[in-house]
């Protein structure tokens, strides 16, 4: 897939309290690119004295009617951070697509599980969004610290069913998303997982034991997300890849957790 | 336009700008945004005579105004290179010049014949300097004995045009240059990365898995101008600076310094296309202040 430098102007930029933000951006020239579900983008950031590099940020949706592409954005350092400094209007200068997305699904009828933890969701309603325009019905699993830190389930919703963990039970069931009974019970084709790596890896082996395929999104830190670099790498059956280039979608036959 | 083109030894390069090793993969990651026919040249990504899986993740720490790697030279060895990264890339229209690397002067005397085969690599890079793994690379880089080993040992089986990359993180650099152009180097290039370190201080351990690692980018780039001023101003042979260049400005201030040719590193991250960007404003100074031709400004600052 083509790969772009581009500088896209925001269109909206909407805080969901003080760590989480929604940055909506346009490309006012062409319409956008050719991008998929699981794919990143690397922001630039240029307003940080501390802070050099580009942010890889997953693609939370695209908007083809308006030419937009969202990202759902975590406040975790002072790059991220930056971000809150944008306004309708301010650039934003992206490359994307970049690395591999999702598996898409394969018929209508299979029956695919999306599980995101804490801001690893947002990849997983571009996924939503893409399967319910192929006419497959997702289910989405999506776990936070409580109540508050589980954002846009309306997005969510409006495309699939979804189910709730929060540790401190203020909603949905309580616990981890490892212990919903969604995933004990309920009977899935494939599982599709974004979120951090301890909840990945509980989830990717309960995936193992009851043999179904399952794919996690990876964030190892970057620097080029080009694959030119190697920094991101991750050790798997295929020896050190790229998590950018190779990933940061992997199947999870190829890692060795 | 300005004459933009200058020589390495017997290498042709249409302009001074080339991409350095490790930072533009295979030339191939850059072709979207690229088109690779205007560079100077590219130097792809360091080569060593078996296949290297490198140091463990994580292998990246960001500084102000740069970063540190520890990668460790990961690479599918010279005859993985050969036969199927070599078939990708000879088409490529600009110099593509190999960075090769070593565990001793045999091993990369062995790596340079490989290479030397090739008919569209017209250049390789000797890579004495890599400060991220334990025998070799930086070993040979920072005694003049040991990097004169290497360099006659790769000068008896390698025709080609043979450039030598210094390491910083030595007494004096101007020493190693010259024992490197007396044992038979056509170049150096200089400098590699500054050896450093970084701290968690929430996990109160240090970032890298071996420790340390290569600090690279802008904030190295007064340390790289120095000592390419240094060198070029006691070697006969060709200069190219590399350094935290982010910018045209930063490519003339070598050039001024007596750089023959520039690379671009870290650069690349930042911005995809830099180093086309950086051609245009080469010219673009030149046309400004009347030269001719690009050499005209090689080492000409008081």
């Amino acid at each position: 897939m083509k790969k772009y430098v581009l500088d896209l102007r925001v269109t909206s930029a909407e805080p969901y309290g003080e760590r989480y933000l929604l940055l909506t951006a346009t490309n006012s020239t062409e319409p956008l690119p050719e991008m998929c579900p699981g794919q990143f983008a690397q922001l630039r950031i240029d307003d940080s004295k501390e802070t050099f590099l580009r942010r890889p940020i997953s693609l939370h949706f695209v908007d083809y009617e308006k030419n937009e592409v969202g990202f759902f954005v975590q406040n975790v350092g002072k790059g991220t951070a930056s971000l809150w400094g944008k306004r309708p209007g301010s650039i934003l200068n992206v490359i994307l697509p970049l690395g591999n997305g999702f598996t898409m699904p394969i018929s209508a009828t299979e029956r695919i599980l999306l599980v995101g933890g804490g801001i690893g969701i947002a990849p997983l309603l571009f996924m939503g969004i893409k399967m319910q325009i192929m006419g497959t019905h997702p289910t989405f699993l999506l776990g936070a610290r409580n109540k508050s830190d589980l954002l846009r389930l309306d997005a969510y919703r409006s495309c699939g069913d979804v189910y709730v963990t929060t540790e401190d039970g203020s909603e949905g069931e309580k616990g981890f998303v490892t212990q919903h009974s969604i995933l004990q019970e309920g009977k899935f084709d494939r599982m599709l997982v974004c979120g951090p790596k301890p909840m990945m890896m509980a989830v990717a082996s309960h995936a193992k034991s009851i043999g179904v395929p399952c794919e996690v999104s990876l964030e190892n830190m970057m620097a080029c997300g080009l694959g030119a670099c190697l920094c991101c790498v991750e050790n798997t059956v295929d020896g050190n890849v790229c998590v950018c280039k190779e990933g940061p979608v992997f199947s999870i036959d190829k890692l060795k957790w | 336009m300005a004459d933009l083109r200058v020589n390495i030894a017997a290498l042709k390069l249409i302009n001074p700008v080339l991409t350095a090793s490790g930072t533009f993969g295979y030339g191939i990651e850059y072709q979207d945004f690229v088109n690779l026919s205007q560079l100077g040249g590219i130097i792809v990504k360091g080569t060593t005579l078996q296949p290297r899986e490198g140091n463990p993740y994580p292998r990246m720490a960001e500084t102000a105004q740069g970063m540190l790697n520890c990668v460790g030279l990961q690479n599918k060895g010279v005859n993985y290179f050969c036969d199927h990264i070599y078939p990708q890339i000879k088409d490529i229209r600009t110099n593509m010049i190999v960075n090769v690397s070593g565990n001793s002067p045999e091993d990369y005397a062995e790596c340079a014949e490989r290479i030397n085969e090739l008919d569209c690599i017209p250049a390789i890079e000797l890579n004495i300097s890599c400060p991220n793994v334990r025998h070799g690379g930086m070993a040979f880089g920072t005694t003049t004995d040991g990097a004169a080993s290497v360099v006659k040992a790769v000068r008896e089986v390698y025709s080609k045009t043979l450039i030598v990359k210094l390491s910083p993180n030595v007494t004096s650099i101007t020493d190693i240059a010259l024992a490197v152009q007396d044992a038979g180097a056509d170049a150096v290039s200089l400098i590699n990365t500054l050896m450093g370190m970084a701290i968690d201080v929430e996990k109160r351990k240090r970032v890298l898995s071996i420790g340390t690692g290569g600090l690279s980018g802008p904030c190295i780039k007064p340390v790289a101008l120095r000592m390419v001023y240094q060198v070029a101003h006691a070697v006969r042979i060709p200069v190219i600076g590399v350094g935290g260049i982010s910018n045209a400005k930063d490519a003339l201030e070598f050039l001024l310094a007596g750089a023959t040719a520039i690379e671009i590193g870290t650069a690349n991250f930042l911005d995809p296309t830099i180093s086309v960007k950086v051609v245009r404003g080469i010219d673009e100074y030149l046309e400004k202040y009347g030269f001719a031709s690009v050499k005209e400004i090689i080492g000409i600052c008081e």
